[in-house]
């Protein structure tokens, strides 16, 4: 009963999606207050059916119940409780409904706390996540159904994809949907702005948590599903460029660039009609990652199964939002109103010109992870765009990008002072050549392009220093009045120095990684040392393992540097025998932001093991990084100020450039 | 019938979402609006220059633009009054009352399986007989030999089993394991080197050669390993070797043995046909059909080896299989674009590429 309460539960929101996206445009078209209500109900209602549902599939997974197709392929009765659990979004049909429960969730949300709203404008917004929802729904139902049933059910199932039997699947997938699927709520935004013809900037005023909501998810996901990688695939490696990782950094970009172009459109009622058009993109490109990872067009670890039926309806289901909505935009971004005026050198400006560079960047990841696809559906040829690709274009754009950074903030609105905000990044500029200048120094001779990049990492952080303490007075006020004064400061202007400090960061751990990371790689028998950038490795033992279900091969490395033992690291080796495959499960001594990584290979005859041993000095950065950008976000989140893009007076006239 | 009950309940439910907003008429406000933003934003102005945030100046310059913005909200704010359109209210009504529970059950019953209930394993185990499907007692086997892997006996019981399953690459585990813990054998060793074979889709690999000369090194006369040491002999092309082996244990069997017809007709096939054979039974099947049917199976077995590689490409053997299977149906194109994606597959793994590009070597392939 509990599979098929389920099933019904689904069905049932596909109908109220259904409804949800009819009556309330209807409401908002003839101006019937009840009408535009029922969106509300409906999208709470859905919330309740599918949340119902999911909680009918975690259910039937928990008891193991193999009489469900999906539990019978997907889970094993002795995995224990917590993977049973996380299978449940392991695999194509579940994740989908992990999506749309997402979907609903944020259609609730708006539902429930979106009282500032026009009635008509919660109308819309609501009635567009309704078609987008029902698309997903029918998706699912027709394609994907995670409740079809066995009549004859098998005793045991047939377990879980090893490689995500692993905490990381109960964080990664669902931050990560978080992310994409909050995108919809601005997209949803976005077309009720053009189905209704007005926006201005009260528009981005309710619209900026969900985008912010979203953007941190996206980038916690991200983040964590490298970390993932980086930990489970036993290669230390962080980010492949693999297509399904662009899938999540494209939207992610475009998201970035929403995020600040909305921020141009609160403040100063500039740039709207590009900000509608960044909120259709940035989703877009969060249907088009589903569509590449769900549609089996890519084979990866994401790719759960392929099936040509379900590639087919997600490509109809992408062209339709995606034609649909740009073509809305073709036909009536004209009639919407223009904003304010700026000149280039402003706030407003600098925020342009983030845009620009993100969104280049973007087109150039788009290009990059499309093109092999596209040229083997014409040519059947089969290239692969890799690493080298995305380091010559990716690189380029985000240097400028970032060395713009500290600008921004710094510039005044509507017109603003390059020589003046130049002048007062000097501090930030002097931190990065003394940077430059002593990794020259201490690693003479090596290479030459790192102490300049991480040059430019202490530009961009200490350029956010720069800025709180521009804002507060620090070194100019007596320290009290500056304490004061950051602690009146909004919490959004913390927000914006935490997240350029994330991006700075960030990027210091990935030039450390990439330039100084040292390996060893061979066989080693027990009692061998391996020594790596100062640590010796001695293995002293290899053991067998039975686990829940798997046997594990565990190999014991005692760590010391200069005689002194340091901690006992043990990497295994699990090997599953209902899929017939195996795992490496990598060890990882952490010391301030740096690891030391060892995984296991294959055995030899003779009882030797090949072992992979990495030093990465200050790898952790790289995702601390993300995380302070989020913690910015989040910071932002908090603040529920209403936001003032306060202009300077024009003191003599000036040519000020339209702002679209 | 409780199942029918829970649905009318939730269906009940879903109606009434649509029904109540429609039941309360206009009485609810008109929610938020653009106005109030812009209000509530000149009030933040004053706050900021009361705290020293931005200067005065600035202040008059904001205050002005959203003024501006205030007076054009006004301006455009729809001054739609609550119009209350009973038509469509009704229609939205009857759709709820009628078309929701309607769709939904139709939708319900062409896909869902209202007949079936709940089988959690917990109670399944509990009522668990002898009546129970093949599959329940082999997994129940494979839950015991999962725990007690060095069960020799355990092993050699299931391999069988499994071979007969179709469940070819477990059974190939479960003969080794039983070899490792019940000693070695030539029986089997010929039946790993069936299972093996099963498992390329009847190809016999160089792997399952190796098997059936090792059962034949310990028993020259195992029939089962004479016979696929034949036919390997047939697929390699080498149609008189076949014809020499299989000669030779027509004349060395009984005349009763039960293979002597199997052995029969490989050789009345040497020399014609070059179709790649089948394990035993599959050649059972098949003998009965007529050369299209026979066609259609072998293509179905390599169809499945190429969709099972498409999804875990890190099958060397396996793709050597495929391609050598195409070579025999003499299909080169699909054998060339094969060789294409098998390379791509395992261009991660210096190791993997190794094995293929030596094993395309031996297949006459440029390595």
């Amino acid at each position: 009963m509990i599979a098929e309460a389920g099933h019904y539960a689904l069905v049932l929101a596909l109908g109220l999606a259904l409804i949800q996206s009819t009556v309330p445009i209807l409401g908002a078209r003839w101006g019937d207050h009840a009408l535009m209500n029922v969106a509300r109900s409906t999208a709470l209602a859905q919330l309740l059916f599918v949340g119902a549902s999911f909680a009918a599939l975690t259910m039937l997974h928990v008891v193991s119940d193999f009489s469900v197709v999906n539990v019978f392929e997907n889970s094993h009765s002795m995995k224990p409780l917590l993977y049973k659990i996380t299978g449940v979004w392991g695999n194509h049909e579940g994740s989908m409904l992990l999506w749309v429960l997402i979907l609903a969730l944020f259609g609730g949300l708006v539902a429930a706390f979106g009282n500032n709203l026009p009635l008509s404008l919660r109308a819309y917004v609501l009635a567009v996540q309704g078609w987008i929802a029902a698309a997903f729904y029918l998706f699912i139902l027709a394609t994907s159904n995670p409740f079809l049933r066995i009549a004859r059910p098998p005793i045991e199932g047939r377990d879980l994809n090893p490689v995500l039997q692993d905490i990381g699947l109960a964080v990664h997938p669902p931050m990560l949907y978080l992310g994409y699927v909050g995108f919809s709520i601005s997209f949803s935004f976005a077309v009720a702005a053009l189905l209704e013809g007005r926006i201005d900037a009260a528009w981005a005023r309710w619209v900026r948590p969900w985008t912010l909501v979203a953007w941190i998810f996206l980038t916690l996901g991200i983040a964590m599903g490298s970390y993932w990688a980086y930990y489970e695939l036993g290669w230390g490696g962080w980010w492949f460029w693999d297509p399904v990782e662009n899938a999540s950094l494209m939207p992610w970009l475009a998201g970035t660039a929403l995020l600040h172009s909305a921020v141009v459109m609160e403040k100063r009622n500039a740039l709207k009609v590009w900000t509608i058009l960044l909120s259709i993109l940035t989703f877009s490109l969060s249907l088009l990652g589903t569509f590449l990872v769900r549609s089996g067009v890519l084979t990866s670890v994401h790719a759960f199964a392929t099936d040509p039926a379900r590639g087919v309806f997600i490509l109809l289901i992408l062209c339709l939002f995606i034609g649909g909505s740009l073509s809305l935009y073709a036909w009536r971004a004209s009639a919407l109103k223009q904003g304010g005026l700026f000149a280039p050198i402003s706030r407003e400006g600098a925020l342009v010109l983030n845009n620009l560079f993100l969104t280049s960047a973007c087109a150039t990841v788009f290009i990059g992870t499309l093109y092999p696809l596209a040229l083997e559906v014409l040519t059947g040829d089969k290239i692969s765009v890799g690493a080298p690709f995305f380091n010559l274009t990716f690189g380029p754009l985000f240097v400028p990008l970032l060395l713009a950074v500290p600008f921004g903030p710094l510039l005044a609105w509507k017109r603003g002072d390059l020589i003046g905000a130049a002048q007062r990044l000097m501090a930030a500029g002097i931190a990065a050549l003394i940077a430059v200048a002593v990794l020259f120094a201490w690693t003479f001779g090596g290479a030459t392009l790192a102490p300049l990049a991480i040059g430019l990492a202490v530009f961009v952080i200490a350029g956010a220093l720069t800025d709180l303490a521009e804002r507060t007075g620090l070194f100019r006020t007596p320290f009290a009045v500056a304490i004061a004064r950051a602690r009146g400061l909004p919490r959004a202007t913390w927000g914006t120095a935490f997240a350029h400090a994330g991006l700075g960061v960030a990027l210091i751990g990935i030039v450390c990684e990439t330039t100084w990371n040292s390996e060893y790689i061979g066989t080693m028998k027990p009692r061998d040392v391996a020594t790596v950038a100062g640590y010796q490795l001695k293995l002293d033992d290899i053991t067998q393992r039975q686990g829940p279900n798997f046997r594990e091969m565990i190999a014991q490395f005692t760590i010391s540097r200069d005689g002194e033992t340091l901690q006992v690291m043990t990497p295994s080796k699990r090997n599953f025998t209902t899929r017939g495959s195996s795992t490496t499960e990598a060890a990882l001594l952490t010391r301030g932001a740096s690891q030391l990584y060892v995984s296991l290979g294959d055995t030899n005859a003779d009882g030797a093991i090949a072992v992979r041993i990495y030093h990465k000095p200050l790898v952790l950065l790289i995702w601390w990084g993300p995380v302070l950008m989020a913690f910015g976000g989040l910071l932002s989140l908090s603040d529920r100020r209403l936001r003032v893009g306060a202009p300077k007076p024009a003191k003599a006239a000036r040519a000020l450039a339209p702002a679209e | 019938m409780t199942l029918w009950f829970v649905f009318a309940l939730m269906t009940v439910a879903a109606i009434f979402a649509v029904l109540w907003p429609l039941s309360r008429g206009s009485s609810a406000q008109g929610g938020g609006s653009e106005a109030a933003v812009y209000r509530d934003q000149l009030a933040e102005i004053d706050r900021d220059v009361a705290a020293g945030l931005i200067g005065v100046s600035e202040a008059e310059a904001a205050r002005v633009e959203i003024g501006r913005r205030l007076l054009a909200a006004a301006d455009g704010e729809p001054g739609l009054p609550a119009r209350a359109n009973l038509g469509l209210r009704r229609g939205s009504a009857i759709l709820a009352l009628v078309g929701l529970p309607i769709a939904a059950v139709t939708f319900y019953l062409a896909v869902g399986s209202p007949r079936l209930g709940d089988f959690p394993l917990a109670e399944r185990t509990r009522t668990a007989d002898a009546s129970q499907p093949l599959e329940n007692m082999v997994a129940q086997v494979e839950a015991h030999l999962e725990k007690n892997p060095t069960d020799g006996r355990g092993w050699t019981v299931l391999a069988p089993v499994l071979a007969r399953l179709g469940r070819y690459d477990d059974a190939v585990r479960a003969y080794r394991n039983s070899i490792t813990h019940a000693g070695d054998s030539a029986e089997r060793r010929s039946d790993l080197g069936e299972a093996l074979a099963g498992a390329a889709g009847g190809v016999v690999t160089a792997e399952a050669k190796a098997e059936f000369e090792r059962a034949v090194a310990q028993n020259a006369d195992d029939p089962k390993a004479n016979y696929f040491l034949g036919l390997a002999a047939e697929q390699d092309g080498r149609q008189a070797d076949a014809a020499a082996i299989w000669q030779g244990m027509l004349a060395k069997s009984p005349a009763d043995a039960p293979w002597r017809p199997l052995i029969q007709a490989a050789l009345a096939r040497v020399g014609g046909s070059t179709v790649p054979a089948l394990s035993n039974d599959a050649m059972a099947a098949a003998k009965d059909m007529n050369e299209d049917d026979r066609g259609a199976m072998i293509r179905g077995m390599v169809d499945r080896l190429a969709t099972r590689l498409k999804q875990n490409g890190e099958d060397v053997e396996g793709w050597l299989r495929l391609v050598r299977a195409y070579l025999v149906m003499g299909e080169r194109d699909k054998a060339t674009s094969a060789v294409a994606e098998a390379r791509q597959a395992v261009a991660g793994d210096a190791e993997r590429l190794r094995q293929l590009n030596t094993g395309l070597k031996n297949l006459g392939l440029d390595g």
